[in-house]
């Protein structure tokens, strides 16, 4: 923790997270204005001292959306993620250490998923099962399963041929000892990595579906329902277009200078890989 | 060679059945009378209802429905749109230009901003230079493409009227939404480059070249960038199902009528057979195009003998 300080982006990154992170928190409790509020008389009021934001076309103010739409955003990148990694590292270490039919058996449904582009499925089941925030979360994490299970099955397999596993094997240390106390220690860096990216490209990938209408039903302020809804009044304020993605941007900016920092302390030899996400 | 590839083009079967099981399958896990995505929120009468249930073939079981559109779709007959009762194949076939076109233009924009930046940026290592080009990388992969692309017509279309915001599908409206797509692609591929460029830059035969005084640039062109090049190409590989996927938002807010929209479209209106030909044609592409990426891998670097794809 002390050594991810020094690291200038992870650093910039953790507190530009732990800023969004507040803002959301603060913003399910109190907003300057009632994100919800329609006024007919200040639409379209650019941004001043009174909204800091601006107002969009319902006269609603644009930062108390932001701030109370931002537990939205944030639940999505989190919750999903943490659904794809319980889900894909269970069935990577189990495929891993049981092998034979079981591990084939897994590895076939995951090379059968990453045969879809990520947010291409993600699309196919919101449309299946609806728009909703908990349906863009479901896809999500489905989607990315494959991601955690290959490099939870990859650790599984590189542990167990190490002559300490087997020395530990042959000491008769049950299944779970081994994979408590060898297996995931050694999978934990890169899963820190993978974690804070993955998220990034959740978010990214729940806005686009909010965004193209498959997500958040319209009156909620998710970030990208809210850009959405901007499409139409584009030349009538910036501040409907600009402000919205602004808070996406940084949000996953954050977690990807995160993801980078925590990489180059984490797993010094590994190269800039990118999520399947 | 010719048994690597045959091997994988014979893995192509269990995938596609797979997928067009997955396809077909969301018809029926979707809730709601199949009748009313064909007939919208019309009011029919029981009667009619039976006969478009029959004419459709609803009231077959499922399996027997799958068996019927896998030997169709076979044969190249994807079913009947349910809203304007056009072929599916003819609606996916003439979105494909528009899609296929907007994809190339973003590849070409990703492939080269992204070589430039992350050769510019390996070899100014540690410098200014490259962290300022990191950042910007960076930035591009965090940037929603379709906030880039609302900004785009905002700044281009709206505030300068410089490019034609939407609707036409020339090569001057083609600029912004390849743009939007490609960013991503360019920071993806810059950010691979320049690590794989600094690994093998700290190779011994580099340091040959270099010791026998081949001249900077020449040791880059000549030598480093044909070697880091290699795992790059996995990358474009898969970023062809991004660019694909991005396509849709991509679309959607320029209003360009391609294989995404036309996806979205199906989505939007319940129009199965239509969701069932575009899935179905971006699901076979992407297989394809990675499994190219593969047999290209062999041909730059004759090093690799097929044991397993590096991932």
């Amino acid at each position: 923790m002390r050594r991810l300080l020094h690291h200038p982006s992870a650093t910039l990154g953790l507190i530009v997270l732990t800023f969004v992170v507040i803002v959301a928190i603060v913003g399910l409790f109190w907003t300057p204005y009632d994100p919800y509020a329609v006024a007919p008389r200040q639409k379209f009021l650019p941004p001043d001292a009174v909204h800091l934001m601006g107002t969009d076309q319902y006269g609603r103010d644009i930062l108390s959306r932001i701030m109370y739409g931002g537990h939205l955003t944030l639940l999505t990148g989190f919750l999903s993620i943490a659904m794809a990694l319980s889900i894909g590292i269970t069935f990577g270490v189990v495929g891993g250490w049981v092998g034979g039919r079981t591990d084939l058996a897994i590895v076939a449904t995951m090379d059968i998923l990453l045969a879809f582009p990520a947010v291409l499925l993600a699309l196919g089941i919101v449309a299946v099962l609806g728009g909703s925030v908990t349906n863009v979360i479901v896809a999500v994490g489905i989607a990315t399963i494959p991601v955690f299970n290959r490099v939870a099955r990859a650790a599984v397999l590189s542990v167990t041929a190490r002559p300490y596993v087997r020395a530990a094997v042959a000491m008769g240390c049950s299944d779970r000892q081994i994979i408590v106390r060898h297996v995931l220690p050694n999978v934990a860096g890169p899963l820190v990595v993978l974690t804070a990216i993955t998220i990034a490209g959740a978010i990214l990938i729940g806005s686009a579906l909010s965004f193209l209408g498959l997500g958040a039903p319209p009156p909620e302020p998710e970030w990208g329902v809210m850009l959405n809804d901007a499409r139409a009044y584009m030349q009538l304020g910036w501040w409907l277009t600009v402000m919205p993605g602004v808070a996406i941007a940084l949000t996953v900016l954050a977690l990807n200078l995160l993801g980078d920092g925590l990489r180059d302390l984490l797993d010094p030899t590994s190269r800039a890989t990118d999520a399947h996400a | 060679m010719a048994a690597y590839l045959l091997k994988r083009l014979a893995l192509l079967v269990p995938v596609l059945r797979v997928v067009s099981l997955l396809v077909f399958a969301s018809l029926d896990l979707t809730p709601g009378d199949p009748v009313t995505s064909v007939v919208g929120d019309v009011p029919i009468d029981q009667a009619t209802r039976a006969q478009i249930r029959e004419a459709y073939g609803f009231d077959r079981p499922l399996h027997d429905q799958y068996l019927g559109f896998l030997a169709r779709a076979l044969q190249g007959d994807l079913g009947y749109s349910y809203r304007n009762h056009q072929p599916v194949l003819d609606l996916v076939l003439r979105a494909i230009p528009s899609t296929v076109s907007l994809m190339i233009a973003a590849m070409i924009i990703g492939i080269s901003v992204g070589m430039v930046v992350g050769t510019l940026a390996a070899i100014k290592r540690g410098t200014l230079t490259d962290t300022t080009l990191m950042s910007l990388a960076t930035l591009g992969l965090s940037i929603p493409s379709f906030w880039l692309g609302m900004l785009l017509l905002l700044v281009f279309a709206v505030n300068l009227r410089l490019v034609p915001a939407i609707g036409r599908d020339d090569l001057a409206s083609l600029i912004l939404p390849a743009i939007t797509l490609g960013v991503g692609s360019a920071a993806i591929i810059a950010r691979f480059l320049r690590s794989s460029l600094l690994e093998v830059l700290g190779q011994d035969y580099i340091t040959t070249a270099r010791s026998k005084g081949v001249s900077p640039r020449r040791v880059i062109t000549g030598h480093a960038l044909r070697n880091a090049f290699i795992p790059v190409l996995t990358i474009i590989g898969l970023q062809v199902g991004t660019l694909l996927a991005g396509a849709i938002v991509v679309e959607t807010i320029f209003t360009r009528r391609g294989v995404g929209s036309l996806l979205l479209s199906g989505i939007n209106n319940r129009d199965f057979p239509v969701v069932q030909g575009t899935v179905l044609f971006a699901t076979v592409s992407y297989v394809v195009v990675n499994l190219l990426v593969d047999v290209a891998y062999t041909l730059v670097d004759p090093r690799i003998r097929h044991g397993g794809r590096p991932s």
